[in-house]
């Protein structure tokens, strides 16, 4: 039975159709509204790359239910900043070239932001304890860490 | 703007006109290149393979090397605005298209820039020195008293200029890559050696960046594999009645032992592959996990080859002071790349084209015509980036996929891994055995060495098998495990050295190269076991290794090292007490003796009571002659150290007689940020040497330094690949 859902993202609303309640948030964003920012990474819960924010809180949208994140507050990587209008941590991630291939930095940055607003002047190790569940494949940790660190300072 | 420059070079098929290029950097930039209507050469000695000029000035570079998350399509920018004397913004690069850039071979080994970039810079000079010889004639000035600068040519004294793009105007250069063309002088450099910032960054913090996966064609289906359920088994039965009641689903492709269920859209897609029951033959041909290395050790041998061979090291041991022997083993891998394979492939009018974020464009090219017994000029490969890849993993196969469907199906397909695919299906890199033996003379220096390494055969062709040319019973290759008996060859002066590789005749996976493949295997044996001579000898392990060292770049490293670390030598392990123990070991490399310096110290924290290694911290002294961008170099080397240590602590592939195991990221952990360690580097830039590969080199020196500080903590050797908390308990209990 196909259903439509009313999506609220990065400030818009948008209609999906879809068979399946059930059907992950990240197929939505990604086919549906043709977001690149949330990536699929493993489909369990366990990387962080498809992390977007619902509500104001980091979630993993490969295992959160799209009529779940109906009505809610949804902002993607897309949503965060634009190449004109940069977020603080993504200004920071480009300032500190913190990026091999990118593909686990959307998981990166969603993840810090939601971080960032419980704790405004983290230490690098509660960067590190942050981003714990967080995977990236290329070593780009130091770097990654750096660029939160940075980009609280920004937004002190 | 990916899908409009992929449009657009479709145009080229259409009206012979080549239009290319994009910019990364700034899509609002984009502007179409007008090129005559001529095909394009990808020849590998023209100029016009690797470079076009229009009439704005605006260069187009074609790369066959191709940007696996390194920061090659940056540096490459750099070379070639460089040495054309243009601003970078007025470079655009082509990587990785079959029809348009020429084949400089696969994007591995470290060579992107050693080889690829040296290419591009001397197709560069030539074009330069052609528009000065053009210009000279033009402006009625003699050529020598004319310079270039911005994409302009002017008389030295000042006077009328002429610009790239009147001098070329959009036609090609028709001329050979000339290989004695002058190169710019290293002093003049205002680019190459510069920290510029990475241009694909910008969009990839902004999710404007379209990666392979987020690629899209019209009317594209949406496919998932359904691989066996035991590695070799056969398909029985297919049931696919419950996935057929998914709404979008579309079919079911079976072809041999190959099962795939393709739907109109992806989450269709992955249900439909969930409800799909497939009934498997049983087939348990894997060795015991347990038993391993006797496997490995009691594999027949297809030959013995000798790598290395200075005097008589039988003779030398039988009359030497003190003799010594040791065995390791290293674990197998997966790339476990975060994004798991992706690719699209369309099928029209008897060609094929197909995206992938492969690391070898025209290698794959030929296997993908081999493999569907189509002409290879039939096939086109374009690459777009996907998820770093560290080497031959599951992209080339998810291609394979996507281009058996395609042409099944008549419609453009994308074939999507899921992680389980991807963890258990990509190309492995192969167990390794190293077995060594030694000799000291008096004064506790090696005076003969013998090394030997376990590792499976190569066949002539450097390919790996694609996964559905095998399961659908088509034409393919052999697998290729890449060159991994490099760098067992040891880089120190010792006068009795042999050093062999006993070529396996099989391995229990599909093998294939990971990041510094045979290499870091090759040298965590070498430098593990060079630093149990130096213990043995009671000699501090880095003087050891400085006294047996004459390359004067080598020494440098050392020294450079030394410093950077503040290494403070003393004879032997300190006498720890409490459980909580630190510690430091040393390790260096001549890459393959070619090329690349690296030493690096590790710092560890041990806890004797859990087993846990910690590594604080990593110096590295790092020599790969001309640093074409330092700061890219540096995030290279960093990305380096930290996937090694990963490998190094805690990689161990499962399976059981049947399959691969460690399916996801929890049954194959990898580093997480609490255990990444601080990183520093000192890099020795020689700008007038030729530039090397820095891809690779750092991660073959990690696990035998963290090895050999291990040893300086808690007194025991770690030989066995990865250092999990179990093996150190159990070493601690045998010391
Ligand atoms: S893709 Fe969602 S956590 Fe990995
Ligand atoms: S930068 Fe490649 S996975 Fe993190």
């Amino acid at each position: 039975m196909v259903t439509t859902l009313t999506l609220q993202v990065n400030g818009k609303s948008h209609k999906i159709r879809t068979d399946d309640p059930q059907m992950p948030l990240l197929y939505a964003l990604r086919n549906d509204l043709d977001l690149h920012g949330p990536h699929f990474g493993c489909g369990l819960a366990q990387c962080g790359a498809c992390t977007v924010h619902v509500d104001g809180q980091a979630v993993r949208s490969c295992s959160y239910p799209v009529a779940k994140a109906a009505g809610k507050k949804i902002v993607t990587l897309e949503g965060l900043g634009t190449p004109q209008k940069l977020h603080p941590l993504q200004k920071a991630f480009i300032e500190e070239q913190a990026v091999q291939c990118g593909y686990c930095i959307n998981g990166m940055i969603m993840q810090a932001a939601a971080f960032l607003k419980t704790n405004k002047h983290p230490t690098e190790e509660q960067i590190k304890q942050a981003l714990a569940d967080n995977l990236c494949r290329c070593g780009t940790h130091v770097r990654i860490v750096r660029a939160v660190k940075r980009a609280s300072g920004m937004m002190a | 703007m990916l899908q409009e420059k992929i449009s657009r070079r479709d145009f080229l098929k259409t009206s012979g006109a080549l239009i290319v290029t994009f910019s990364i950097a700034n899509p609002a930039a984009e502007a179409a290149t007008q090129l005559p209507a001529a095909a394009k050469t990808v020849a590998l000695d023209q100029v016009d393979g690797f470079l076009a000029i229009d009439s704005t000035g605006k260069v187009t570079v074609f790369s066959g090397k191709v940007d696996l998350g390194t920061g090659i399509y940056t540096a490459l920018t750099q070379i070639a605005a460089e040495e054309l004397a243009v601003p970078m913004d007025k470079v655009e690069l082509i990587q990785g298209d079959t029809l348009l850039t020429p084949d400089q071979g696969p994007t591995y080994g470290s060579l992107s820039i050693q080889i690829g970039g040296m290419q591009l810079r001397q197709a560069a000079a030539t074009a330069r020195e052609a528009l000065l010889g053009r210009a000279a004639e033009k402006l009625g000035v003699a050529r020598d008293k004319l310079y270039a600068k911005d994409g302009q040519i002017m008389p030295l004294g000042g006077g009328k200029s002429i610009s790239y793009g009147q001098l070329v105007g959009g036609k090609h250069f028709e001329m050979k890559v000339d290989a004695k063309a002058p190169t710019k002088n290293p002093a003049t450099y205002t680019i190459v050696g510069k920290s510029v910032s990475r241009l694909d960054i910008p969009d990839k913090v902004t999710g404007k960046f379209t990666y392979m996966q987020d690629f899209k064609r019209r009317g594209m289906l949406h496919a998932r594999v359904v691989r066996p359920a035991a590695m070799k088994a056969s398909l029985l039965a297919v049931d696919d009645s419950q996935a057929k009641k998914i709404p979008g689903y579309v079919t079911t492709v079976r072809k041999g032992n190959f099962l795939a269920v393709v739907a109109k859209n992806e989450w269709a897609a992955i249900r439909a592959a969930s409800a799909v029951k497939a009934q498997w033959s049983d087939w348990q041909g894997l060795p015991d996990k347990a038993r391993l290395w006797d496997y490995v050790r009691k594999t027949k041998v297809n030959k013995s080859e000798e790598l290395q061979k200075t005097g008589n090291p039988a003779e030398a041991m039988k009359t030497a002071a003190r003799t010594l022997n040791a065995t390791y083993d290293f674990a197998i891998h997966t790339h476990g790349s975060l994004g798991p394979s992706c690719a699209v492939a369309e099928f029209k009018g008897g060609k094929l084209t197909y995206w992938t974020a492969s690391q070898a464009t025209h290698l794959l090219r030929k296997q993908m015509a081999n493999m569907l017994q189509m002409a290879e000029a039939d096939v086109r490969c374009i690459y777009l980036e996907g998820s770093g890849c560290y080497g031959r993993n599951g992209h080339e196969d998810a291609a394979a996929d996507a281009a058996l469907l395609a042409k099944e199906l008549g419609k453009p397909v994308r074939v999507q891994w899921m992680r389980a695919d991807e963890h258990g299906w990509d190309p492995k890199g192969p167990p390794t055995l190293l077995d060594y033996r030694a000799a000291l003379d008096d004064n506790g220096y090696p005076v003969a060495w013998e090394s030997e390494v376990f590792i499976p055969d190569r066949p002539k062709q450097i390919a790996v098998t694609l996964v559905a040319a095998e399961l659908a019973g088509l034409p393919k290759e052999d697998a290729h495990p890449g060159n991994i008996h490099q760098s067992l060859a040891i880089p120190y002066t010792i006068p009795n050295i042999k050093a062999t590789a006993h070529w396996l005749a099989e391995t229990p996976f599909r093998p294939s190269w990971i990041r510094t493949p045979g290499r870091m295997q090759n040298t965590y044996g070498n430098e593990c076991f060079i630093d149990e001579c130096a213990a043995a000898a009671g000699i501090d392990p880095l003087e050891y290794r400085r006294r047996s060292l004459k390359d004067p770049r080598g020494l440098e490293v050392v020294e450079r090292l030394a410093r950077l670390a503040n290494w403070q030598p003393g004879s032997g392990r300190k006498p720890a007490s409490g459980d909580i123990v630190t510690g430091r070991g040393v390790s260096y490399i001549k890459y393959e003796l070619v090329r690349t310096y690296v030493g690096v110290v590790a710092d560890v924290t041990v806890n004797r009571q859990t087993g846990k290694i910690k590594v604080d911290r990593f110096y590295v002294a790092h020599d790969c002659g001309q640093i074409i961008n330092p700061d890219g170099l540096k995030n290279q080397i960093e990305g380096n150290v930290v996937q090694t240590i990963s490998r190094t602590l805690i990689e161990d592939l499962q399976f059981n007689r049947s399959t691969v195991t460690s399916l996801d990221w929890k049954t194959y952990p990898i580093l997480t940020f609490p255990d990444v360690p601080e990183i520093v580097i000192d890099l020795i830039d020689r700008p007038t040497e030729k530039p090397w590969g820095a891809g690779e080199p750092t991660a073959a020196v990690v696990p035998s330094a963290i090895s050999n500080a291990v040893y300086d903590a808690i007194g025991v050797r770690l030989r066995s690949v990865p250092f999990t908390p179990d093996k150190v308990l159990a070493a601690l209990e045998k010391a």
